[in-house]
């Protein structure tokens, strides 16, 4: 039968499974929109090509599958960078599809014509130009499979208007594909595990260290059971967050710039370090010379060009968390750490003073409190999108996640507008979770377009934006570092009440702690998306601190409380 | 130190630049890096040359399998290869050096490609030291231009740096080459 490229995009498209495209059409990808409505793919606007990707990212991450964004060629295709950037980086699978000029105009400096694949190349795990109809075929099957399996990561594929456009003799079964250089089926050696398995065993001062690979190898029951066998602590990266039941006596929470003190004190005294699926990021271990120094390490990933690139390991395991978890097993025995356990514990009751939410109310409201109530009023049920920024760490640091996949956050490339187009996809993905963006007033406004989204998909997502006047990380550095000389962090915005209310969707202002229940509670009742405009004490900072390039557990603590006339014990 | 590796790569548009992208983005550096074709088919075979130490030269064979062109990546430094780099080199001559010049050329086994009346090409194969020896030589008769193609390896005996049908991964584990999905 003879079908046009476009058709042979979207018949491939359907085939992968995919139900949603979050697109925008141009003139080089008028083609395949030409020819979308035979098929049944449901079509989200954007407003932005960046929103658009954030959009597949979070319909990824919230579990919806390969999530898939299309732009056209030209400034849609480099707007759609900074969100392949994101997902490479955090390890997402998505397919971004860009129209191209005609391949005869490629080269030429034609009309909207740039070299996307060329731009991608190094923030993509692969991608494609394609300038014959012939090759769309066996391309998407490609793509998909590269994008979920291994390290998931984005594929782009850039397709010529004339590809698009030519009808070929085509049937699906004769797409075949052939990647003699692509292998993701990795597995540990069998002596590197035995070596794991004694240092398992002789361990007297051990921590699991787990990143987004156990949610991404679904290995969460795996390393509940493994921490439980051995008695082993476990912190999480950002990305883990819910890896690991938060509520658990083994949960350490998050680890790194902004863990807490016991945490990374933990971290610091180990005598072995289990990394699970992370990458020993520069934020996570703070200066590489002085990390973890009486700890030997093991290391499982799937990707073996993260074995010895940020830390030097004493076993690598190179292949799925799951799969490798459940090879080491059998062989550890019961372990008894209860010494080490305790000797954590008195760490962490040292520091409860100090934890904000002992804090006393003294009329101010500070936005660890919005976020610590958002997670009791929601029942710490709500599927957390966040921003980034101070609001991002208060998050990971006050919103205990005790199931998987409720959290999703920008974090390696730290992109700012990442939240409200990623809980739009997100929200697409699992309608009936209930999605709350946390994002600050800074990142709200970099892609607050996309409220219109929301309002044109009917999509309900609730947005707390904590605003405190400020781009409060960077504020917070200058604070710190630069002598508070704040140049460039004062932010005025619009009123983000009268700018929901321009959208047709509802907006709420909370000034006093008193006031935040019956906010949420409210957002939460209302049908459409709800803005709630938090405005929080303008000079607050994420404590602990750990400066970037100190050893971890150096850090800036959290002041004493200032309020003489409490003792501790009575707040 | 020095490190040549044999990487066999898909014989596609684009892939050169793949390669030579990742060594710019994580800030390796190339000394040299030849690209040709193999007695197979579809696929291309690069040597290449890179000056770090062991454990960087790791990563980037880490980071070329991650390259999903990238068939096969082997480290040959340290087995015994026959490894040859040809070079041009035009040197000007006078009436009075000219037989000095021929006699330098037979010595070294190199090959006069060209003659003219104030310069001569001369061609020469070998590895790295014996080029670097000759030009050495060369140099106080005056070297117009020269131009080196960069070092190809070959495994010595019957190893061989093909793609084999079952292949050692990135990881060591032996894994089918050829799988379709």
């Amino acid at each position: 039968m003879k079908y046009t490229g476009a058709q042979i995009l979207l018949e491939s498209l359907i085939r992968e499974g995919v139900k949603v495209i979050f697109g925008y059409p141009g003139g080089a990808n008028l083609p395949i929109y030409d020819a979308m409505g035979q098929y049944p793919i449901h079509h989200v606007l954007g407003r932005h090509e960046q929103g658009l990707t954030h959009m597949a990212d979070g319909y990824a991450r919230a579990g919806g599958g390969v999530g898939v964004a299309m732009a056209t060629s030209g400034p849609g295709a480099t707007n759609m960078v900074t969100g392949i950037a994101t997902a490479m980086m955090d390890s997402s699978p998505i397919v971004c599809i860009t129209g191209q000029v005609a391949s005869y105009y490629i080269g030429y400096d034609a009309f909207q014509e740039t070299d996307i694949t060329g731009i991608t190349l190094p923030i993509t795990k692969h991608n494609y130009l394609v300038t014959d109809a012939h090759d769309i075929g066996h391309t998407v099957r490609e793509a998909f499979y590269i994008a979920r399996t291994g390290r998931p990561g984005p594929v782009l594929i850039d397709i010529a208007k004339d590809a698009q456009q030519t009808a070929i003799e085509w049937s699906y079964d004769d797409s075949p594909i052939r990647m003699p250089g692509y292998r993701p089926d990795l597995s540990p050696l069998p002596a590197d595990l035995q070596r794991a398995v004694e240092l398992i065993q002789s361990a007297k001062r051990p921590v699991i260290l787990a990143g987004r690979g156990v949610l991404m190898s679904n290995a969460m029951r795996e390393v509940l059971a493994f921490a439980e066998k051995t008695q082993t602590p476990v912190a999480m990266t950002l990305l883990g967050l819910g890896g690991f039941p938060a509520s658990h006596e083994l949960a350490l929470g998050m680890m790194g710039m902004h863990g807490e003190s016991w945490t990374n004190r933990a971290i610091q005294e180990a005598d072995l370090l289990l990394a699970f699926g992370m990458r020993f990021d520069d934020r996570v271990t703070g200066n590489v010379k002085n990390y973890a120094p009486g700890a030997r390490k093991i290391h499982i990933d799937i990707d073996p060009s993260e074995i010895n690139k940020n830390i030097k390991v004493d076993v690598p395991l190179i292949g799925d968390l799951r799969e490798t978890l459940n090879l080491l097993m059998p062989h550890v025995c019961d372990c008894d750490h209860q010494e080490w356990i305790d000797h954590i514990k008195q760490m962490k009751d040292e520091v409860r003073p100090r934890d904000i939410q002992n804090l006393p109310d003294v009329g101010k409201l500070y936005a660890a409190h919005v976020i610590n109530d958002l997670w009791r009023f929601t029942g710490g049920q709500a599927l957390l999108v966040t921003d980034v920024g101070q609001h991002q760490m208060w998050a990971a640091q006050y919103y205990w996640l005790d199931r998987p996949n409720h959290l999703i956050t920008s974090g390696g490339l730290g992109t700012m507008g990442f939240g409200l187009p990623a809980a739009i996809g997100a929200k697409i993905a699992r309608p009936d979770a209930n999605v709350w963006v946390v994002c600050g007033d800074g990142g709200f406004q970099m892609t607050n377009a996309e409220l219109s989204t929301a309002v044109q998909e009917g999509v309900k997502v609730n947005i707390a934006v904590i605003n405190n006047g400020y781009l409060g990380m960077v504020r917070q550095w200058q604070e710190f570092f630069y002598e508070r000389r704040y140049n460039g962090t004062p932010m005025r915005s619009p009123d983000f009440v009268k700018l929901a209310e321009a959208h047709g969707v509802t907006g709420m202002r909370v000034t006093t702690r008193g006031e935040v229940e019956r906010a949420i509670r409210s957002a939460e009742e209302t049908e459409g998306t709800v803005v709630i405009d938090f405005r929080v004490e303008p000079e607050d900072s994420v404590y602990p601190m750990v400066p970037a390039g100190a050893a971890l557990d150096a850090m800036i603590r959290r002041p004493q409380p200032t309020v003489p006339e409490l003792e501790f014990d009575e707040i | 130190m020095q490190h040549t590796l044999i990487a066999l790569v898909e014989d596609r548009p684009g892939v050169l630049n793949r390669v030579a992208s990742l060594f710019r983005r994580r800030a390796f550096n190339i000394e040299s890096l030849t690209v040709g074709h193999t007695e197979q088919p579809g696929i291309s075979r690069m040597t290449i040359v890179v000056d770090s130490d062991n454990v960087s030269v790791e990563r980037v064979t880490a980071y070329l399998y991650k390259l999903v062109n990238v068939i096969q990546v082997e480290d040959v430094t340290r087995r015994p290869t026959v490894s040859r780099d040809l070079a041009m080199i035009k040197v000007s001559v006078t009436p009075t050096n000219r037989t000095e010049i021929i006699q330098l050329v037979d010595v070294f086994r190199a090959r006069i490609v060209d003659v003219a009346n104030e310069s001569m090409i001369i061609e020469i194969t070998g590895d790295e030291e014996k080029i670097d020896g000759f030009v050495e030589v060369l140099r106080p008769y005056g070297i117009v231009e020269m131009v080196r193609t960069g070092l190809v390896s070959m495994l010595r005996g019957s190893a061989t740096g093909n793609a084999q049908p079952i292949a050692l991964n990135g990881n060591g584990k032996m894994v089918k080459m050829y799988g379709t999905v």
